[in-house]
């Protein structure tokens, strides 16, 4: 039992990358999936991947200014996603046009905008670093943002539960009862676009939805209510870093990939053998209660 | 009842017209809902309940005219406006009634018992750890009145509130009714089962999108005025021109020439 356990171990032990590395992904695996599980609940899943791309313009117009230059390619990441998401939930609270079109269009714009401004200046690497991110090379500045993201995410996520659930299940009961419907549904936005800044960070625009929503979806397959979807998400989040990070160690493969991977692979895992309406649960239809 | 001694009327409409992309759904409605009544609103499908609802509430804005507001108002949706696939517990749903007096961050455990009476009146007790996904549509709506119960507000509106509720239920929660009527609480629920209306309803609106007649529930519900409710048109005319009647000055209603309709709306005092 020993020697699985030790290669697992081994490469955070020998190595300060790769301890960077996971302290990263694990401040990301506590606050990317609770934001994930509400964004499913809310059958806004996709919404998540079309503020990732939403974020890349802005990335790139903080890289054509300042080069490779954390501070501000995150910037700009922040100020383009929370542009695209303000404009979508603006425009959807005065038009009939309902919000995931309006997402959809207006990312489809910051998207092409950002790859046109990245072809401007960049090469081919800048553009891969842009999607694929690099986890293995975390300074302590990113290490910083990744931590206080998370810590800014859960006690957001503590502020505003309350309503952000209300503003899920009856939205109309909330207006009638306090004006905090609005705030909160773009304080949630807010959120998602933090996140995912954090995650380009460690995984690259494309994969940090992965961190995101794999893990909140593979946790319906465990859990019924809030109270059990957001810690199983956590941890199955955690679990997908870890052994990202070391199959990708072990493996030589890219580590952002190899993380949502495993993510996927759990999810595909959860989705065959989780106790709540599994596939094998299905297969062995359990005899029905008396009442 | 003197005047010096009432309470300020809960809700009034001067001249109010809602509806949706300039289309009146509700088209010069006067009237005033008296502290205490018991409200029925009644009308075939379109004729802009729910809306006229919707607009008491603030949910939807006045296209003309205007509804003064006196105090807070509950309102329930019709069921099929709730995510019942979020999982929420029965207790956390009907807890939400607390809002008002606890806030987003009060913790609801100590007001356990109050949640746990309130969901006892509408015969939901032990109930309370189901998630609301599983709750028949008859429990999800005994659910939404404990809700109701626990806001404890004086002014309540429902929109059709006894639709696809089994008999039983629909007599314990019309007993509920009553209760908050004996309260002195203002009821106004859009119904369909005119008999319901009858038995229960001391006035009644009937509305058919403008406003048919308003008042004691014997004098509108009578076969010529439901017959009229039912012939006015649910058209919805792309080409309809602006309407040429009064604009938000509280004027009296005025007679629309061409649409047939008695617009002198039959508003008299049930007391």
């Amino acid at each position: 039992m020993i020697e699985p356990f030790g290669s697992l171990v081994a490469p955070f032990v020998e190595f300060g990358f790769m301890r960077r590395a996971l302290a990263g992904c694990l401040a990301l695996s506590v606050s990317a999936p609770p934001v994930g599980v509400f964004l499913t609940l809310r059958r806004m899943s996709l919404m998540s991947d079309a503020m990732s791309h939403a974020i890349l313009p802005g990335a790139a117009a903080g890289f054509l200014v300042a080069g490779l230059s954390l501070p501000a390619m995150t910037l700009g990441g922040l100020v383009a996603g929370l542009a695209v998401a303000l404009l979508a939930g603006a425009v959807t609270r005065t038009t009939v046009v309902r919000e995931d079109a309006n997402l959809a269009a207006f990312y489809l714009i910051s998207l092409a905008g950002g790859v046109l401004l990245v072809s401007l200046r960049g090469s081919q690497i800048d553009l891969m670093h842009f999607l694929f991110g690099s986890v293995l090379a975390l300074d302590d500045a990113a290490l910083w943002l990744l931590g206080g993201i998370s810590t800014l995410t859960l006690v957001a996520l503590a502020v505003i539960y309350r309503p952000l659930v209300m503003e899920c299940v009856d939205p109309l009961f909330l207006r009638t009862v306090s004006r905090s419907g609005g705030p909160v549904h773009l304080a949630f936005l807010a959120l998602v676009v933090v996140n995912l800044v954090g995650g380009f960070q460690a995984l690259g625009t494309l994969l940090a939805v992965g961190l995101m929503l794999l893990p909140a979806v593979a946790a319906r397959f465990w859990a019924r209510d809030l109270g059990g979807l957001i810690p199983v998400s956590i941890v199955i989040a955690a679990l997908s870093s870890v052994s990202g990070l070391s199959l990708s160690y072990r493996f030589d493969l890219p580590s952002g990939p190899a993380i949502v991977l495993a993510a996927g692979a759990l999810y595909l895992a959860s989705m065959l053998a989780g106790p709540r309406d599994g596939l094998l649960r299905r297969l062995v239809r359990s005899r029905h209660l008396a009442a | 009842m003197s005047a010096g001694l009432r309470r300020p009327d809960p809700i009034r409409l001067v001249g109010l017209t809602l509806g949706y992309d300039r289309h009146p759904a509700i088209h010069h409605l006067d009237g005033t809902v008296r502290a205490g009544d018991l409200l029925a609103l009644v009308g075939p499908n379109g004729a802009g309940k729910s809306t006229l609802l919707k607009g008491m509430v603030g949910e939807i804005r006045c296209l003309d005219g205007r509804i003064e507001r006196a105090g807070p108002i509950a309102y329930m949706p019709q069921a099929d406006e709730i995510d019942r696939s979020f999982p929420l517990s029965v207790m956390d749903l009907a807890g939400m009634g607390l809002w008002r007096r606890d806030g987003a961050w009060r913790s609801l455990g100590r007001r356990r018992r109050l949640i746990e009476a309130a969901l006892a009146a509408v015969g939901l007790d032990g109930f309370e750890a189901r998630p609301i996904g599983t709750l028949s549509g008859g429990q999800f709506r005994r659910a939404l009145f404990a809700r109701l119960i626990l806001q404890d507000c004086p002014v309540l509106l429902l929109d059709e509130p006894f639709t696809g509720i089994d008999a039983r239920t629909v007599d314990d929660l019309l007993a509920l009714l009553r209760t908050w009527h004996a309260e002195g609480r203002t009821v106004v629920a859009a119904l369909h089962d005119l008999g319901q209306v009858r038995d229960h309803f001391p006035t009644t609106l009937l509305l058919a999108r403008e406003p048919v007649a308003w008042g004691p529930t014997g004098r509108v519900l009578t076969p010529e005025n439901l017959a009229r409710a039912r012939n006015l048109s649910e058209a919805w005319d792309d080409s309809a021109p602006i309407c040429a009647g009064p604009h938000a000055s509280g004027a009296p209603a005025h007679d629309h020439g061409g649409h047939g309709v008695d617009a002198h709306h039959h508003h008299e005092d049930a007391a």
